[in-house]
């Protein structure tokens, strides 16, 4: 349904001057040879730190921001060698919500998700048989006349999107629309989301920084840093073993699963002649409901030592994460890694530790 | 007071309010679309034309240097081309308007700044032309800041207008000038001094009115 090829955009910023004829020309590469594919129905995420070219990825979807290079199709159409009024027309079949609503402060609710339609030239009967719905759709009925200002910040989230469903388009793009959102308020609006990706059968793309957003509705992820995506891969696999280093700090910072300080202090790289490792254990699917740490025990003949474990609900999957401390002789310890890993178990060493006795 | 000097001050005070009132109207009508077209024309903005954007900044800022009474006796062959004549009230309300407009387009360019680019940008997701955006994002949003400014601008052409004087524009200035000043008459002066102070503060009751009323926020 989306799909950039080899999309780059760069910016020639003036030196100094915003909009100065004098200075240096600064060159700014916010996206580099960006390759997505988001196919019908799914609902899409990229993550990345400020910065990293999330915001341009996304403008370069409905060509808010027009890509310097490569090509942009949505729905079968290349967006990037449309007329500006058949790129209008193409933008009614792309909706998008933003970070900060960014709803008319001088039109009430039903306005508000009327004003595409008004674009598109509708008539005012016509406008209201299509927003009723996407009132009730969005739970806002009760708030019909009510001015953004008068809202909190779920409901004006909520009026946005049912903006952006107005036109009836085939996709949605969400520009971090959680961000100015509470915990509890951005669990509601993913859920919306979700709930119209189901009903609808609405693409979604969406790029955030919150790992929570990641995990509650998105099918795959890719992982965006410095203008490049480094790492694409189904949300369950991302949450088990993410392919690069940085998806492995979102990861950590997100599940807090670190190793306790004193004894990331006594890690070593190398094994020694009196140490044992450290494990970072993760493991989903069947392996979740298996006792393998007690078979570890058993037919391995390792003790196992946990320091941090976690059972995390990633969609329908179950994920356990585990940091252990393997005791045995070097010769069985690296036999239990083997039978974790012939068990699907990701298993990453952390490191070594000398033994206390 | 003799009845003929109430007859004068009253012919004055409408004289006053028709000036204020044809070069307000027509300083909004002509300044409003200057200042949109001096805002949409920035750099990035939706109809960026930078040259274009310049070249009306140059013509605006030029209009808005000249001192008024300059500007009233250098346009008097304009004046007297547009209407008829370089003496009365409708003399006095062509350089009134010229005075104007660069001041209202400064105002209006300066209300629609204050938008945040956010609503822009969610219009243009949403497939607006230029044109729609003007009318459906930017003037709605910017409605109480344009009044404010029109509200400035009406107050500032009640003292403009008592300059028309000077080309025999007749008003409340005028009166207070030649009769109060000019012939030592303090009652005559004062009373036209408080009828401009009510008639300041009523345009910008007026205007403090509307603007609470469009404004949502």
């Amino acid at each position: 349904m989306i799909t950039l090829r080899n999309v780059s955009k760069t910016y020639h910023i003036k030196g100094g001057h915003k909009d100065g004829a004098r200075g240096h020309v600064k060159v700014v590469e916010a996206l580099k040879n960006a390759d997505l594919h988001v196919p019908q129905g799914s609902i899409h995420g990229v993550i990345g730190l400020s910065g990293a070219g999330k915001s341009t990825l996304i403008r370069c979807v409905n060509l808010l921001e027009r890509p310097t290079s490569g090509s942009v199709t949505v729905d079968g159409q290349e967006m990037t060698r449309l007329s500006s009024s058949a790129l209008n027309q193409a933008r009614h079949r792309i909706g998008m919500i933003f970070q900060h609503f960014n709803l008319l402060t001088t039109r009430n609710v039903f306005d508000n998700v009327a004003l595409p339609l008004e674009l598109m030239g509708m008539k005012r009967t016509a406008i209201r048989e299509r927003v009723m719905p996407l009132l009730e759709l969005t739970g806002l009925t009760d708030k019909i006349s009510q001015y953004p200002a008068q809202l909190s910040g779920g409901q004006k989230q909520r009026v946005a999107i049912a903006r952006a469903l107005a036109s009836e388009p085939r996709v949605l793009l969400c520009d971090e629309a959680t961000s100015a959102l509470d915990p509890q308020t951005t669990g509601s609006i993913l859920e919306l989301l979700r709930d119209i990706n189901q009903k609808l059968g609405l693409t979604i793309l969406l790029i955030t920084h919150e790992m929570e957003v990641v995990k509650s509705i998105c099918h795959r992820v890719s992982l965006i840093s410095g203008g490049e995506l480094v790492e694409e891969a189904d949300v369950g696999d991302f949450f088990t073993a993410p392919g690069t280093q940085l998806g492995r700090e979102f990861l950590n910072d997100f599940l807090q699963l670190e190793p306790p300080k004193g004894l990331v202090e006594r890690l070593q790289a190398e094994p020694g002649e009196h140490t044992h490792p450290v494990v970072r254990l993760a493991f989903s699917g069947d392996a979740v409901s298996t006792p393998l740490i007690s078979r570890l025990a058993r037919d391995c003949e390792v003790d196992v030592s946990i320091l941090q474990a976690k059972v995390e609900s990633i969609q329908e999957r179950t994920l356990g994460l585990m940091i252990a401390e393997l005791l045995g002789p070097a010769e069985k310890t690296r036999q239990a890694i083997d039978y974790l890993e012939s068990h699907d178990l990701h298993v990453e060493v952390l490191g070594h530790v000398q033994r206390d006795d | 007071m003799s009845s003929a000097m109430i007859d004068l001050i009253i012919k004055a005070t409408l004289d006053t309010l028709y000036m204020v009132g044809v070069s307000g109207i027509l300083a909004a009508l002509l300044g409003v679309p200057l200042g949109v077209m001096l805002y949409v024309t920035r750099p990035r903005q939706i109809l960026a034309r930078p040259a274009l954007n310049q070249a009306l900044g140059m013509v605006t800022n030029i209009g808005r240097s000249i001192p008024f009474i300059i500007l009233m006796v250098a346009i008097i062959p304009f004046t007297r081309m547009v209407v008829g004549t370089s003496i009365g009230t409708n003399a006095a309300i062509v350089p009134l308007t010229i005075a104007a407009i660069p001041f209202v387009a400064r105002l209006v360019e300066g209300a629609l700044n204050e938008i945040p680019p956010g609503l822009v940008e969610a219009a243009q997701s949403m497939g607006a032309t230029p044109g729609q955006i003007i009318t459906k994002v930017l003037l709605p949003e910017a409605r109480g800041g344009i009044i404010t400014g029109l509200t400035i601008t009406v107050v500032t052409l009640v003292s403009y207008s008592a300059m028309a004087g000077a080309v025999g524009g007749g008003g409340l200035g005028d009166l207070g000038i030649r009769y109060g000043y000019n012939r030592f008459n303090p009652t005559v002066m004062l009373i036209t001094v408080a009828i401009l102070v009510v008639m300041v503060q009523g345009f910008q009751s007026l205007g403090d009115y509307l603007v609470r009323k469009s404004d949502r926020k």
